[in-house]
């Protein structure tokens, strides 16, 4: 951890390190003391409840304050731990790829094919504002879509293209991952077309004078330079995906499971050192691996 | 101006179909939602009516929906303030290195990446051993701060990354307190994006249904009602309830958009007012 801090940064002013420093960090530890009250109180306070919970012993009705290690026997012993962290983890890389690939693509085109400012603007909003709405009505709105005798399937047997409705359509990895794309593709279009429209269009002159096709400066120029971007995006994506209960629950019918759903099933049976004990390995995985993604992208410089 | 290329036309209807698939459900439903009395959750529409309108609002065909809007407006409003508050306090605290801002920085960013279960989960243990009751203007307020506040600070944080220091030392060169300069020269500049902390604070709260879980006690918010809903309500009800409240959010939106540009137009046509003060 002590590792991790030294490498911040801070782009704070290097003009007044002088007399003033020790009235100036007092005046700042207060202004960001609500900031800090509120995360003790409901986040690092819950992690560590969680944490010694995790220890503790349970029956059938109640919950017993001990030290024992059979939460984590359990946890490692069962095979359904290792496919259901199987399984987050291929959510996680499938949605990862298709909302990359088609971010990327939103925001290369809005930040380069679209000429207007006002325009970008406002076909910037449009990709964004979904995401201030509802996700679970976001989720129900794909039923009459995927449904056996929902439009896909309707449209498809007219089409002539298939005999029979397709079953795995709604209730299924098929679904699971297409409400995953369409509630997160947008914490990738946002962050990269963020990075876009910062690369100096000189650089793409220069590239094409030197003689570089549209798709060399694609790879060459803008792919290495909107990488801050894909960084902050793939964090906002993978780590929604990994600790997501709802979406897979509610777009499989509840016959798909991930990490989160362990947890979810454990809570509403009342067994909180065990979906405690989940929680904690949970955590840890989605921590280091957004401490592997910290290392390429400095997040307070970009934004 | 140059000529449109091929890639442009093909970008353009990508494009094009990324905005239909993220709207083309949520048209749907709204679609749906006038299904006559005896339609179904799909297509065919049996007639065109305000049925499923007409069954939102009487009280017993669909449990406590307007006791349900009414706490998350008030808890959305809630948030929101609190969110705009305590972000520009961090946003300004962050504009100087002071002890423990990294580390903070990253309690922050833990806040925003850690799966919102966990914060469900372990608010509820501490309000239950400690003997409390949860409620969703207790430990629910405090459970979606965690996911607001994080936005709130990576918002402050470009927006001070773009601020002009120089016009805080011209204020202070002319004699203004610390606290003159935030008041009458840091915040008027800063104040649209504040519209865009609002904005987020108030849609990610009304929205918030993870982390509120196990939070908001007996009480459900909106959220909490409508996902209680879909296990057991198989009617358009359901389509009518959601178009009503992504229409409400879009006119929430709609509100906080308008007047970030308003006052952008204004600031725009007043221009500075500098040198005017004497």
């Amino acid at each position: 951890m002590t590792e991790v801090v030294r490498e911040v940064t801070l782009p704070g002013p290097v003009d007044a390190p002088r007399r003033k420093s020790m009235g100036a960090g007092l005046i700042g530890w207060l202004q960001a003391m609500p900031l800090v009250l509120v995360l003790v109180f409901f986040l690092l306070a819950p992690i560590v409840m969680i944490v010694i919970v995790s220890f503790w012993g349970a029956t059938e009705f109640s919950i017993y304050p001990d030290f024992q290690l059979d939460n984590y026997a359990f946890l490692f012993g069962s095979d359904v731990t290792y496919r259901v962290f199987f399984a987050t983890f291929k959510y996680a890389a499938i949605t990862w790829a298709l909302t990359l690939a088609i971010g990327f693509t939103v925001a290369y085109f809005l930040a380069f094919h679209v000429r207007s400012q006002s325009m970008q603007i406002a076909l910037f909003l449009l990709c964004t504002i979904p995401f201030w709405t509802s996700n679970i009505i976001r989720m129900i709105s794909w039923i009459p879509f995927l449904g056996r005798n929902g439009i896909a399937n309707s449209t498809l047997i007219e089409w002539g293209l298939i005999e029979q409705p397709l079953e795995w359509l709604l209730y299924s990895d098929f679904s699971v991952i297409l409400a995953f794309v369409h509630l997160y593709t947008l914490f990738m279009v946002v962050p990269i077309f963020n990075t876009t429209m910062r690369i100096d269009p000189v650089l793409l002159e220069a590239a094409r004078d030197n003689g570089a096709s549209g798709f060399q400066s694609l790879v060459h120029v803008i792919l290495p330079l909107t990488k801050p971007g894909i960084m902050i995006g793939t964090i906002f994506v993978v780590t929604l995906v990994m600790g997501d209960f709802i979406t897979v629950r509610f777009m499989s019918g509840s016959q798909r499971a991930n990490v989160g759903r362990l947890i979810s099933n454990d809570i509403s049976l009342l067994q909180y050192p065990s979906a405690a004990a989940t929680a904690v390995i949970l955590l840890i995985t989605v921590l280091m691996v957004i401490g592997i993604l910290l290392r390429f992208v400095n997040i307070r410089k970009e934004l | 101006m140059e000529k449109r290329q091929l890639s442009f036309w093909f970008l353009a209807a990508f494009f094009v179909l990324f905005v239909l698939f993220l709207y083309g459900p949520t048209i749907t439903i709204a679609i749906l939602s006038f299904q006559g009395p005896q339609g179904g959750l799909t297509f065919p529409m049996r007639g065109v009516s305000f049925h499923w309108f007409r069954d939102l609002f009487q009280e017993q065909a669909v449990g406590d929906i307007w006791g349900a809007f009414r706490r998350s407006l008030l808890l959305g409003l809630m948030v929101m303030v609190t969110t705009v508050v305590v972000s520009v306090m961090a946003g300004l605290a962050f504009r100087k290195r002071f002890y423990g801002s990294g580390l903070l920085f990253y309690v922050a960013i833990t806040s925003l990446v850690i799966p919102s279960i966990l914060i469900s989960l372990g608010i509820g243990l501490i309000f239950n051993q400690l003997g409390l009751r949860v409620h969703w203007a207790t430990s629910g307020f405090g459970a979606q701060l965690t996911w607001t506040l994080p936005f709130g600070l990576l918002i402050m944080f470009a927006v001070f990354n773009r601020f002009d220091k120089s016009f805080e030392e011209a204020a202070r060169d002319q004699g203004a307190t610390a606290w003159q300069t935030i008041r009458h020269v840091v915040l008027p500049i800063i104040a649209p994006s504040l519209i865009g902390v609002a904005l987020f604070g108030f849609t990610l709260s009304y929205d918030e249904f993870a982390r509120t879980l196990l939070t908001s006690g007996s009480y459900n918010t909106l959220p909490l009602e409508v996902f209680g809903m879909t296990t057991n309500v198989t009617s358009p009800v359901i389509y009518a309830l959601g178009t009503l409240t992504t229409l409400f959010s879009f006119a929430i939106i709609g509100i906080f958009l308008i007047s970030a540009w308003v006052m952008g137009k204004r600031r725009a046509r007043f221009g500075s007012d500098a040198g005017k003060g004497v």
